[in-house]
């Protein structure tokens, strides 16, 4: 067999991480490679590095394909080599046909005419390969996620592929969907495609894969044979995770108290497809003075269901109960949510945390502007104590809160609005990734907050999706999966391989 | 300490110095004295004479009414292309309720600022709750309306109307100190208009000085105190020169008392409320705004009944100046409006902008106007120059931007 590709100690750094650490990759012509890791661990910069999206010369290290060193300067010159991957993301035009997505760029054309016939003559072929049963002239829009994954790889095969690389292609797709998909993959194979799987489903992973590699903290820690039958998911789950974890969350003392806050039978359905339940049946509760944690992977409905809580956010036919101190307490609008005593911190700060081109005074105050005025008319001169107030005991590095908070590092930022949501007083924070984008000084300091919050009497909810995080800060972690909570862990029997068990065989 | 001494000892540069690193803030009023001067100069003092000081405030009065509601459909993100065509919908509502139904002027009033209450409502109901963007709606909305205005006055034009409807343009404020003019053993002159316009000045510069003591008490960087004079010295200077040159014609203009109240109270609205803060941040960033527990639909559908309250009162004020309604009044006010408020330092996306702004850029467009008009420019080069100066304003305002960015 033969290597079609090899990556060879590659090193990918952007200010102030590393996020590729001499990563080697080596894929054989013909065969299924997958490539695994924890959130963040640098599997998507690697396949970025290997597209073109970081070009030649952002990166150290070499790429050898097919024999020759590649140096790719844009996507464009790794899909003329045959090198095409199919992002989480669908890159499809909605409102036109299959057969336009698929020749999109690519036009059979004479002169910038197109030849539809042509056109249409292909895309049936191709359909055939990928066993898609639809009329080219089909718009993509009407097709379901799983169809239009389906498309995704047709407009591959259109570019005449060699590798085809594959960003967890299931992460959406419904189980019977998957499976369909993974046939195709093993089809494919069998035509002599060879494909790059990018998976969080360790299942699927030893199902299809030939090999598997397996990336931890931006380094490769092992590439497991098939063959030599050493794919199994505890083997797997053990080189994924397991890293020193010592120091690196403030220490505390805790003191939890009765339950706080507690949600019973949340259920949510999708905003624009009202069949799909996208929570089912949630039940949970936080106590004062606890760290809670939500664990599980990208689209498994954290952010959904603390979206939903707080003041509907996200979703219709919510159903279910929200109680606090026992008693039932109304979160139907964002600001009775507040007024309730509950505050979301949002996992995207930029897009739905701040106001960017505002100072840091006014961001403070927005979300209680009640708090620094009488009879609608504000109080400047208060609202600038106020806000001066948080930026030293958050130890917002600024000269002064009248910086704009566009200015901001990504720790700063979320300080500003962690000291949004501690002007309302609530009761009850929940926090979406808090640590997101954040270096790990400024990580420090958002932990210390956070168990400051928890000593005052406040219960913190914490979603995340760095493991290591949860398992450092929590008291107590569910796990959830595809919209449900599917587990519950005490911090001291908790551990990365629980969870991942957890989430991989629900 | 050493920058406070250094602007003591070096006061002429450090004026210099701030003016360039606030040139957004500053540089449309710069912008406007620099056109006044430079039509003053080309119209051999025509400009400033009192009585074309008074025409200018007849003729723009209208522009900066709607200009204070434009600015917070505006940066609510969102715009109001129906405004022009409100104005003549109302005005020939006010015509046939006046002439044809013979209602008393203080029974039409009201009705007409509740019927723009009610267009606004009709179009902010669907930007603000059904999300159709406002671009559309408010198309919708100008063609309508101008229709409607065809179909009320049956294309004629109905005019006259009452006195008392006509004073709300036209009418000006009786001098109210009369001995202020004996005193002065003057013929012409309203003494109501200089103490006016002595209190206003005064006001400004002790609000300005309140402010500037309360800021420097909580260590909040103004400007350089130079600045702050020279500023004021202007601004005081400005007022008691209009309001001098004005009461040597007829005193003041009702309809400058009804544009000048107005303006204070929304550059209140917008700086000093909850409310106008609101508004800010939902043109800033909509969904941290409604993440906030702002109620985002319904302050949009608000800045759209405003809209609509201040086009129909525009409406009134234009009929009753031409003391006709006409099915064509109000053609193309909406980008006169418009203009004013991006010349104004506004951004089309949201979330930015000033009532004071906004208040200049009308006056800058309408300084304009009445400049080439009196050097008997025509009409086809003043569209001309008109929009090319609406691109500069808002080339110098992205520039300056990115300068400080």
């Amino acid at each position: 067999m033969s290597t079609l590709l090899r990556m060879q100690n590659i090193t990918k750094t952007f200010p102030g991480v590393k996020a590729l650490d001499s990563v080697n990759l080596e894929v054989n012509a013909g065969e299924i490679h997958a490539v695994v890791g924890e959130n963040g661990a640098g599997k998507s910069t690697l396949m970025k590095v290997l597209s073109g999206v970081y070009p030649y010369g952002e990166y150290e290290g070499q790429i050898l394909f097919e024999g020759s060193e590649a140096r790719f300067s844009g996507i464009s010159d790794s899909e003329k080599q045959g090198i095409i991957i199919i992002h989480q993301e669908l890159a499809l035009v909605p409102l036109l046909s299959i057969a336009e997505n698929l020749f999109l760029g690519n036009e059979v054309a004479s002169r910038g005419v197109i030849d539809w016939q042509e056109t249409f003559r292909k895309t049936e072929t191709l359909l055939r390969k990928v066993g898609l049963r639809e009329a080219p002239t089909t718009l993509v829009d009407k097709l379901g996620v799983g169809k239009q994954q389906l498309v995704e790889i047709a407009k591959a095969l259109a570019k005449e592929v060699k590798l085809l690389i594959l960003d967890e292609p299931t992460a959406a797709l419904s189980e019977a969907d998957s499976q369909a998909l993974l046939d195709l993959l093993l089809e494919l194979k069998s035509q002599g495609i060879t494909s790059i799987l990018i998976s969080h489903k360790l299942n699927e992973v030893e199902r299809v894969a030939d090999r598997i590699t397996v990336i931890r903290d931006g380094t490769t820690v092992s590439t497991l044979q098939a063959a030599k039958s050493e794919i199994n998911e505890e083997r797997i789950i053990r080189d994924m995770v397991g890293r020193d974890m010592a120091h690196r969350y403030p220490e505390r003392v805790r003191s939890i108290g009765e339950v706080l806050f507690a949600v019973k039978d949340w259920t949510v359905y999708h905003p624009e497809h009202a069949e799909r339940q996208i929570i089912r049946k949630a039940c949970f509760h936080v106590r004062k003075g606890e760290i809670v944690g939500i664990a599980g992977l990208m689209g498994s409905g954290r952010t959904e269901l603390a979206m939903s809580l707080f003041g509907r956010s996200y979703g219709q036919n919510i159903s279910g109960e929200a109680h606090l101190h026992g008693k039932p307490i109304d979160v139907s609008t964002v600001s009775s949510a507040i007024a309730s005593g509950l505050a979301y911190v949002t996992e995207d700060r930029k897009a739905l945390g701040l106001v960017l081109d505002e100072t840091i005074q006014k961001n403070i105050s927005l979300a209680n502007l009640e708090g620094i005025s009488r009879a609608g008319v504000l109080n400047e001169a208060h609202e600038q104590t106020v806000a001066e107030g948080y930026r030293q005991a958050m130890n917002i590095r600024t000269p002064g809160v009248y910086q704009k908070v566009v200015n901001l590092s990504g720790g700063n930022q979320q300080k500003v609005v962690l000291s949004k949501w501690l002007f309302t007083e609530p009761q009850v924070l929940i926090l979406d990734e808090p640590t997101r984008g954040i270096d790990v000084g400024a990580k420090f300091e958002i932990y210390g907050i956070m168990n400051k919050l928890a000593d005052e009497g406040r219960g913190v909810l914490m979603i995340s999706s760095e493991m290591p995080e949860l398992l450092g800060m929590c008291d107590r972690i569910y796990v959830m999966n595809e919209g449900a909570l599917v587990g519950e862990l005490a911090a001291a029997e908790a551990s990365q391989e629980r969870i991942m068990s957890f989430i991989v065989r629900s | 300490m050493s920058t406070d001494l250094a602007e003591k000892t070096h006061g002429g540069a450090s004026v210099a110095s701030y003016l360039a690193s606030h040139l957004r803030d500053y540089g449309m009023l710069l912008a406007l004295i620099a056109i006044m001067a430079f039509f003053q100069v080309i119209t051999d003092g025509t400009l400033l004479k009192p009585v074309n000081i008074t025409n200018l405030f007849l003729q723009n009065s209208y522009i900066i009414i709607m200009a204070l509601g434009m600015l917070l459909v505006i940066v609510a993100g969102h715009i109001d292309l129906s405004v022009g065509s409100v104005v003549g919908f109302v005005g020939a509502l006010a015509a046939v309720m006046m002439v044809e139904w013979q209602w008393s002027v203080y029974m039409t009033i009201p009705v007409c600022l509740v019927v723009g209450i009610l267009i606004g409502a009709a179009q902010g109901y669907w930007v603000a709750f059904w999300k159709i963007p406002s671009f559309i709606v408010t198309l919708a909305g100008m063609l309508v309306f101008r229709g409607a205005s065809l179909w009320l006055l049956e294309g004629q034009s109905v005019g006259p109307f009452p006195r008392e409807f006509q004073a709300l343009s036209t009418g000006f404020i009786p001098d109210l100190l009369p001995f202020i003019k004996s005193i002065f053993g003057l013929q012409r002159m309203n003494g109501l208009a200089v103490v006016a316009g002595i209190a206003i000045a005064a006001v400004l510069v002790w609000l300005g000085m309140r402010a500037r003591t309360r800021n420097k008490a909580y260590g909040i960087e103004g400007e350089p105190f130079s600045f702050f004079v020279l500023r004021n010295v202007l601004v005081a200077g400005a007022i008691i020169f209009v309001s001098y040159k004005l009461s040597t014609f007829r005193g003041l203009p009702n309809v400058l008392i009804t544009m000048g109240i107005l303006t204070v109270i929304y550059a209140f609205l917008t700086e000093s409320t909850v409310l106008g803060r609101r508004i800010y941040a939902l043109g800033g960033n909509q969904k941290a705004a409604k993440l906030s527990g702002i109620k985002t639909e319904r302050l949009t559908f608000l800045t759209f009944i405003n809209m609509g309250m201040l086009a129909a009162l525009a409406g009134l004020i234009f009929a009753a100046r031409l003391n006709t309604a006409t099915p064509k009044a109000g053609v193309s006010f909406e980008l006169d409006v418009i203009a004013a408020v991006f010349i104004g330092g506004a951004s089309m996306s949201g979330g930015v902008g000033k009532i004071v702004g906004a208040v200049v850029g009308a006056f800058i467009m309408g300084v304009m106007n009445n400049g080439m008009s009196i050097m008997g420019i025509g009409i086809d080069y003043q569209q001309m120059i008109k929009g090319l100066v609406l691109l500069a304003a808002v080339i110098f305002d992205v520039y300056n931007k990115n300068k400080s960015a």
